[in-house]
């Protein structure tokens, strides 16, 4: 036993660097925030102490529930969009494509799907702003090319259509992530699952719900924790694209936490939202891995 | 896509030549419509490089929709000169490498002490990794830019560099514990039994039998450093440490970028982004699988 725990205590050390530095970078910054939340400070000189006045500011707030009901919809089109989307796409793409076409079809079309999630988010902001701009952009002039001109819009700058735009936006950077995953998941699956459901008569549509996406599973889960999350953190095409306006059309909790912090010198009612935001995610992020952990279990 | 929804009852010699006849609109409608999807996807790629090499004249007369009457290669190169380009790659590169090296080396540390090691209360520093991954940059931002001022730290590659290891890590550390608690037990055994100690053990074994795993972490770990950009706007201010990402984020709405030159900038962000996506083709596409197991 003690030649055991002193081999333990030999790993020990291994931790030692991973702790100091994960001390310094995040457990003293994220206690820091929270203290912070609880005073009013502009960033210089001592923060004075307020209790829980930022929290009842916040929830009084109707710019807070704005940010908290647009990433609503931002988790509609970077997660629950792609994720279904996604699960149709790689079924046809493997299922379809990869037998009848070949497996180099199906790669292609993969990797081409894919290509908006290699350009980093802050590219991907200005090609859109280029494309949605309304003098000189190319979606209005595709429009009046077409003879639709009374449909050109200023996609980015009117407060009706700002927050569709980015949903539009992030829909097409999100839809090749759930297409890889998936069909990497499906690669898993024994064909002879198919060939015997082909000799029952099943159809298609069966297959697809019957084998599909009872197999996949557990990527399904992954899928739908990590572009949720995602979803919850947006900030580099809201700041590229919008700004959070017109007049915080488009505002998110975390730009809105941002502009707190370095633009009014509010750094308490900024700490204030960005503990918010960080509860929100812990819990939802604990609430599907349980979900994750019951469907397992059922199995 | 309901289009697919086909029966395809594969009652040998009755329903094939049948299925067939049937089979073939079908399936020349399936290939059309992800052809469109593709062209969806890609499609505003091939704009921005299509009119970033587009003289403002030939822009002005034709619109955006043309194909250029020739080459113009000197949007892009005034705008390189202007921003000072060469300099925003030399930093993303060289903070994405380090990053990725640090990263992963402390990854394998704090995996060999959770995964192999089994430390006691394994399960609260797992625990702690994992909520470390979840957690927004903007609940540390603020406390980040107030300490590295006060330690002179600020503005600095440096600074940012020690910030995105540790948080790359956080994830490395979780995945690669998992990958650690299945390690073959005889290996170590033997390594024992060799007189090895754990020092030599970890990088004479452990770390060559987990090559790929660890190749995989170290593609991610560069990829997303390269493309992050919250805490790099808030860090690099000054003109010479900016991120490619930075340096054409703030850029967006200045007065100098017309068309043209809007879209220059952006297929010279784009460019980099593509040329890692084709040398790590192979390690991502298998990475991404291997996330999907933890």
């Amino acid at each position: 036993m003690a030649g055991r725990s002193s081999r333990e205590r030999g790993y020990a050390l291994y931790l030692i660097p991973g702790v100091l530095a994960s001390l310094a970078v995040i457990v003293v910054p994220l206690v820091m925030t929270v203290y912070v939340s609880f005073t009013k400070w502009t960033g210089v000189g001592d923060p004075r102490w307020v209790g829980f006045d930022n929290y009842t500011r916040l929830f009084g707030d109707t710019l807070f529930w704005q940010s908290f009901g647009n990433i609503g919809l931002l988790v509609f089109a970077m997660a629950v969009i792609p994720t279904l989307l996604g699960l149709v796409l790689a079924a046809v793409l493997f299922d379809y494509v990869g037998k009848r076409f070949g497996d180099r079809w199906a790669g292609l079309f993969r990797s081409g799907y894919y290509l908006p999630q290699v350009i980093p988010v802050a590219v991907t902001g200005i090609i859109w702003s280029w494309i949605l701009h309304p003098g000189y952009g190319a979606l209005n002039r595709i429009l009046e090319a077409v003879g639709l001109g009374g449909l050109a819009r200023n996609w980015l700058g009117d407060p009706d259509y700002a927050l569709y735009s980015v949903m539009l936006v992030m829909i097409w950077f999100q839809i090749g992530y759930p297409v890889v995953m998936f069909m990497s998941g499906l690669s898993r699956i024994d064909p002879s699952l198919y060939e015997a459901a082909d000799l029952d008569g099943a159809t298609w549509w069966q297959r697809f719900r019957k084998i599909t996406v009872y197999m996949i599973r557990p990527e399904f889960y992954v899928v739908l924790i990590t572009t949720t999350i995602a979803a919850l953190k947006i900030f580099g095409q809201v700041f590229v694209l919008t700004k959070g306006g017109p007049s915080n059309a488009t505002l998110v909790p975390s730009y809105f936490a941002y502009k707190n912090f370095f633009e009014k010198a509010q750094v308490g009612y900024g700490s204030a939202i960005s503990t918010v935001l960080t509860v929100l995610i812990v819990v939802l992020a604990f609430l599907f891995l349980r979900l994750q952990h019951r469907s397992e279990e059922l199995r | 896509m309901t289009a697919v929804v086909q029966p395809v009852t594969k009652t040998p010699g009755t329903a094939a030549p049948d299925a067939a006849k049937h089979r073939n609109p079908v399936r020349w409608l399936v290939l059309a419509a992800l052809l469109v999807l593709l062209l969806l996807l890609v499609g505003p790629l091939l704009v921005i490089a299509v009119n970033a090499v587009k003289s403002p004249a030939d822009y002005a007369a034709n619109g955006p929709l043309s194909f250029p009457g020739s080459l113009y290669w000197d949007g892009i190169v005034d705008f390189w000169n202007r921003v000072n380009f060469g300099r925003k790659l030399w930093n993303s590169f060289i903070i994405s490498l380090v990053v990725a090296v640090l990263g992963v080396v402390l990854s394998i540390l704090n995996a060999y002490a959770l995964g192999i090691g089994r430390v006691k209360g394994r399960v609260w520093f797992l625990v702690f990794f994992l909520v470390a991954n979840l957690l927004p940059q903007e609940v540390l931002v603020y406390p980040l830019y107030y300490i590295s001022k006060e330690a002179g730290l600020y503005d600095s590659l440096f600074a940012i560099i020690i910030i995105f290891t540790v948080i790359q890590s956080a994830f490395g550390t979780y995945l690669l514990t998992s990958v650690y608690t299945e390690f073959p037990r005889e290996l170590l055994d033997a390594a024992s039994v060799d007189g090895a100690g754990k020092w030599r053990t970890l990088w004479r074994v452990v770390v060559p039998v987990s090559g790929p795993t660890l190749a995989v972490l170290f593609t991610f770990f560069f990829i997303w450093t390269w493309n992050e950009f919250f805490l790099p706007l808030v860090f690099l201010i000054s003109n010479d440490n900016q991120t490619v990402p930075v340096a054409l984020g703030v850029l967006q709405g200045d007065r100098m970028m017309d068309a043209t030159t809007t879209s220059a900038s952006a297929l010279i962000g784009i460019l980099p982004a593509i040329l890692f996506f084709l040398i790590f083709q192979r390690t991502l596409t298998r990475g991404i699988a291997a996330g999907a197991i933890k």
